[in-house]
């Protein structure tokens, strides 16, 4: 970054221009991936209403998988939602001086990747139509919802991290938005002054709202921890060789940060591109954010080992059905997983040039998410495939109208994103206001570089 | 009156032939899905013949475990159904099933360790004059709810129906499910715990006896005899 090429520290109105582009102009192309993500959607749609009449069937599911691709999508989902959030959370709390441009796209990712994945365990129910009656509300039937049931604990625990990552969101967003109702006109301005809630910026404005933040910050860490321990307890109560474990909620807790930052590594990547975010995004944000993701990697790396060998070397017949099947049907789903969880990220991660090159780290992130999805088919697939009755074993692939749930959750995904981002400010502008404002240039020899002074964050400060 | 049934399956007994499996389908109005769906695994029956080979001496003998449901007592299925679809009886001590309640989460199946449940994956049809043979004791089952082996609960209502009418205990015997009444060799024995003088409470006390994966700690009442064979035995 040359001298003099920083955004505008003073000037609300320019910041908001060079920050939240996608609010101002909306180009053909815009329309264009709108409908094509609209259609895929759509097609997932009317994928879900023909099971929805005709019957589960149309899966590919069976006796004994009565699991499938719905629930490795739930799963997919939610451990996708837990990076923003956590990240957000976790990076405001320490002081990170380089989070300011990575939390509102990670904050926003954790509320649709809920979003989407909270659908599926609605959408994989046999009567879908009478999902209100796991609801623990005074009904006309008399009855109340098991609460002895992970499913029960499962719906509270998504329930409350939605709420909780959508306050978080609107909540971060409140400087912003009063940031974009200064700067903008018509039915924009009308929807940021009402969002906004009278923010002005005052000093003591400032100090409740940090106050604030840093309080949902902690508070919204040890739900996010507890929402994909629970989602793993769907699996580790039952007793299910291969998913009866009791290292499965840190373990999915840890797969769902890993799978999480690499969602934010790709988010941003393309957040970037499409938004030329090139002067806030810098190759240092991709730097630190493969640094985690490599943390991850050897993290799931050592409970995947952990949790496999003891299964494998106890050699318990049940167990052992299940981790064989993994270096026999299912060899090729196992070799995905370990080459895309770890053969590859580690390796590549380790290197200083990979993670500073935003193609090659986009590349990678993706490589991450199909090794997780891989990751949660073969934990859900092959236990109930090889159920403790050998005689009704049977396979399980997906049909069309599954794999139009997986590109449809995509779609609807980007949808809800690509929405987002022409209606709200994308990144954090008051975050990064702030940190501009720590931010002096300093001339070391020939070079003239931004360095961050003051406050916790100095030790941290980008280096030439 | 409280009871405790039970099911003792002689596999000493038991030939293989699947009449069980007929009756069965006939009692209970469990739908026939045709060679297909049942390679797709989507059988729709209540009890299956399981059938193992076994070298015994060098020589191979098939080996016949009828398999309904166990009804634990400690049911794996019953805690994780989210909408109390499946749900222990208090006065037959069966591991009961609500057509109505059941919402289709299929966690019940996924948690039962001898997967004996099944799930209505279509809305299944009888086409005429195939209907005229539906049991007009049950219902059938729509798209979307789980099913399993009741111990023909409409038989058992009708029994205690019966002996309350006349003032009396039921008596051994006089409830038999399709199964039990069906099966050629006799292989399947019906009967209440609770009454020490019945042939089930009598033959608890075989020691051929055994129940399936009973390191589970479900405690099934539908319990096994066998002859073991072999060095050892």
């Amino acid at each position: 970054m040359k001298s003099g090429d920083h955004l505008s520290r003073w000037n609300g109105g320019e910041l908001y221009r060079d920050l939240s582009r996608s609010n101002l102009v909306t180009s053909r192309w815009w329309y264009i991936g709108v409908a094509a993500l609209l259609a895929v959607f759509l097609w997932g749609v009317c994928a879900f209403v023909y099971m929805m009449l005709t019957g589960i069937g149309v899966t590919g599911l069976s006796r004994p998988v009565f699991w499938g691709v719905m629930i490795i999508l739930f799963v997919f989902w939610v451990g996708l939602s837990h990076s923003g959030t956590l990240i957000s959370a976790i990076l405001r709390i320490t002081g990170a001086n380089w989070r300011a441009p990575v939390l509102r796209g990670a904050e926003a990712m954790t509320v649709f990747a809920l979003m989407v994945g909270g659908l599926f365990p609605i959408m994989h129910l046999g009567r879908n139509w009478r999902f209100y009656y796991v609801i623990p509300y005074p009904n006309e039937r008399q009855l109340w919802p098991n609460f002895r049931s992970p499913l029960l604990w499962d719906g509270v625990a998504i329930a409350t991290y939605l709420t909780g990552s959508v306050i978080f969101l609107y909540f971060g967003m409140i400087p912003d938005l009063a940031i974009a109702r200064d700067h903008s006109t018509g039915w924009r301005k009308k929807l940021y002054t009402f969002l906004a809630m009278g923010f002005r910026g005052t000093h003591s404005e400032w100090r409740r709202y940090h106050a604030a933040s840093t309080l949902f910050a902690v508070l919204i860490i040890p739900v996010a921890v507890s929402v994909h321990s629970i989602v793993s307890w769907d699996f580790a109560m039952a007793s299910v060789p291969g998913w009866h474990s009791t290292i499965f909620a840190p373990y999915f807790v840890a797969g769902a940060i890993y799978s999480g930052i690499a969602g934010v590594v790709s988010v941003m990547a393309v957040l970037r591109r499409t938004f030329r975010l090139e002067k806030v995004l810098t190759p240092l944000h991709f730097d630190n954010l493969g640094k985690l993701l490599l943390t991850m990697t050897l993290v799931w790396g050592y409970f995947y080992f952990s949790e496999f060998l003891t299964g494998w070397y106890s050699r318990f017949p049940e167990d052992y059905a299940v981790s064989s099947s993994y270096f026999g049907h299912y060899l090729p789903l196992f070799l995905v997983m370990i080459v895309c969880n770890f053969v590859i990220p580690l390796p590549m991660l380790a290197f200083r040039k990979v993670r500073r090159s935003i193609p090659a780290i986009f590349a990678v992130s993706l490589v991450v998410n199909v090794g997780m999805w891989a990751e949660r088919a073969l934990i859900i697939v092959p236990s109930l495939a090889r159920r403790n009755d050998p005689s009704v074993w049977h396979g399980y692939f997906p049909t069309w109208v599954e794999i139009s749930y997986i590109t449809g959750s995509i779609a609807f995904f980007a949808l809800l994103y690509v929405l987002f981002s022409k209606i709200f400010p994308i990144t954090a502008m008051s975050d990064i206001k702030e940190h501009l404002f720590q931010l002096t240039d300093r001339t070391i020899g020939r070079a003239t570089v931004p360095t961050v002074s003051g406050g916790e964050s100095a030790e941290e400060g980008e280096g030439p | 009156m409280k009871h405790r049934w039970a099911m003792v399956i002689d596999m000493d007994r038991c030939t293989g032939c699947g009449a069980c499996v007929v009756a069965c389908v006939a009692e209970n109005n469990t739908a026939v899905v045709g060679e297909e769906m049942a390679a797709q695994g989507r059988l729709m029956q209540w009890i299956r013949v399981v059938r193992y080979w076994r070298v015994e001496h060098g020589e191979t003998r098939a080996v016949f475990v009828p398999t309904p449901c166990m009804q634990c007592e400690n049911a794996p299925c019953e805690i994780v159904c989210p909408v109390y679809a499946t749900y222990h009886d208090e006065d037959d001590n069966l591991n009961a099933m609500v057509y109505n309640r059941c919402i289709g989460t299929r966690y019940c199946a996924n948690n039962c360790p001898y997967s004996v449940r099944v799930f209505n994956w279509f809305d299944y049809k009888w086409e005429k004059p195939l209907d005229e043979q539906l049991n007009p004791d049950l219902t059938t089952r729509s798209r979307g709810v789980m099913e399993k082996c009741t111990y023909c609960i409409q038989r058992i209502r009708r029994g205690k129906e019966t002996a309350l009418k006349e003032g009396r205990p039921v008596r051994d015997g006089e409830v038999l499910p399709a199964c039990a009444q069906t099966c050629p060799p006799g292989a399947i024995l019906f009967g209440d715990l609770n009454d020490p003088e019945s042939a089930v409470s009598r033959i608890m006390k075989d020691l051929r006896r055994f129940r399936l994966m009973e390191h589970l700690g479900t405690e099934p009442r539908t319990v096994y005899l066998k002859r073991m064979r072999g060095p050892g035995r």
